[in-house]
């Protein structure tokens, strides 16, 4: 009996990004309007496999999912071994629009979630004229850290235990237990190091509260949508970056958490759907 | 109540197996009591209401009964649901030397979630 394969391609390229090579990995399906997807902190784009085998979403949309260099099957740069990989707003920006530039995608919708949340909104403010729209999932323009960053990387705690320990609080009670615990088993993959700092990014360097008033949404619309359980990027963190960027459509998703792709991707698709569609009439 | 949470752990083999490293007490509060749940090889051999200061344990979790009552619903609300989504929101503390509680994060939450109509076990607390 002959296997029945997922939809999406998993392919390697290399990318130059400030003067540093990366192999790059990534996964694409579908044709149609570019659909970007950024995945969480610590984590890769396996997050995004309910998207990119969905045909409600590919009959319209090319959707691509990339590992960050040091995540997934992206590689880290060849001297990674003299560096402590932290990411700013302006390592994480230059990625993303390098990505965009060698895949030459035009008008690409970038869908993020939780540290892809927010810089979405970054990219937004620098060049809203390139962007088609921008999805913003557990994403906020201001937060605070609630756990010391030191308990993540030190010999005598497992990283990937801790990790997942950590954020399976940000999942809703009610998501499926398979796919609970699928989110988290990236969690506990990530390399030594990596959430951590990916978290400097999402705690300590992306804070934008002070520019969001300027993002002009009737250039680029934005679409905030967080889950109801998200005790990370949490509702009131999202409502209030709303009041800040004019024109953004919120969406509250209850019963869903941080990771609405993986840990329910049956109830994420009825929340994404009507943006989907909305993005699809903009011309 | 808080003994039914000795009955359920010592009764999951699976749960037991992920703390077998954990040979502790720690103090676990509801309210205004303090309890002392002693820990051997991932099994909880003893839980007993402290009495005197002297009496204590690696580090504390303590939150009011209304919010374990929360925590321990079938369905909780958000906020309460887990441990950690109840620290940010000052709902619950912990306190104390928490490097055993860190290396064992997981197995923790969920003998506390126990108490969760015996479904505490694999739900991430």
């Amino acid at each position: 009996m002959a296997v029945e394969f997922e939809p999406m391609i998993g392919r390697y390229f290399m990318l130059e990004v400030s003067g540093k090579s990366y192999r790059i990995y990534m996964e694409e399906a579908g044709r149609g309007i570019p659909l970007l997807c950024l995945h969480t902190a610590g984590s890769d784009a396996r997050q995004f496999r309910h998207i990119l085998a969905d045909a409600d979403i590919t009959s319209r949309f090319r959707v691509m999912a990339f590992d960050l260099p040091w995540h997934g099957k992206s590689n880290p740069p060849k001297d990674f071994r003299n560096e402590d990989y932290k990411l700013t707003v302006h390592g994480y920006k230059a990625i993303i629009n390098a990505v965009c530039s060698a895949l030459e995608l035009e008008s690409p919708v970038v869908m993020g979630c939780s540290m892809g949340g927010r810089i979405v909104c970054h990219l937004a403010l620098e060049n809203p004229a390139y962007f088609r729209a921008m999805i913003a999932l557990e994403g906020a323009d201001k937060l605070e850290p609630y756990y010391n960053l030191d308990w993540l990387y030190r010999p005598d705690v497992h990283g990937g235990d801790v990790q997942a320990a950590f954020v399976s609080s940000q999942v809703a009670p009610t998501s499926p237990d398979e796919y609970r615990w699928e989110t988290l088993w990236h969690y506990m993959q990530g390399g030594p190091g990596i959430f951590k700092g990916d978290l400097h990014f999402y705690w300590l360097d992306g804070d934008f509260d002070d520019r969001s008033p300027q993002i002009d949404t009737a250039a680029c619309p934005i679409y905030l949508m967080s889950g109801e359980y998200d005790c990370s990027c949490t509702p009131e963190h999202t409502l209030a970056t709303a009041q800040r960027i004019k024109g953004a459509k919120t969406t509250i998703m209850d019963g869903m958490g941080h990771f609405p792709m993986s840990e329910n991707p049956a109830l994420f698709k009825t929340y994404l759907m009507p943006v989907l569609d909305e993005i699809a009439t903009i011309t | 109540m808080i003994e039914e949470i000795q009955r359920r752990v010592n009764a999951d083999q699976a749960l037991q197996h992920r703390g077998r490293w954990v040979n502790l007490t720690f103090v676990f509060g509801i309210g205004d009591d303090d309890y002392l749940i002693t820990i051997s090889a991932g099994k909880i051999t003893n839980i007993r209401q402290r009495h005197l200061p002297t009496d204590t344990g690696s580090f504390s979790i303590r939150a009011s009964k209304d919010s374990w009552d929360k925590h321990w619903q079938v369905t909780p609300p958000r906020d309460y649901h887990d441990i950690f989504a109840m620290l940010p929101k000052q709902i619950a503390r912990i306190d104390g030397e928490l490097l055993p509680l860190m290396q064992n994060l997981q197995y923790f939450k969920d003998i506390i979630a126990k108490l969760r109509d015996g479904k505490g076990d694999e739900n991430g607390g």
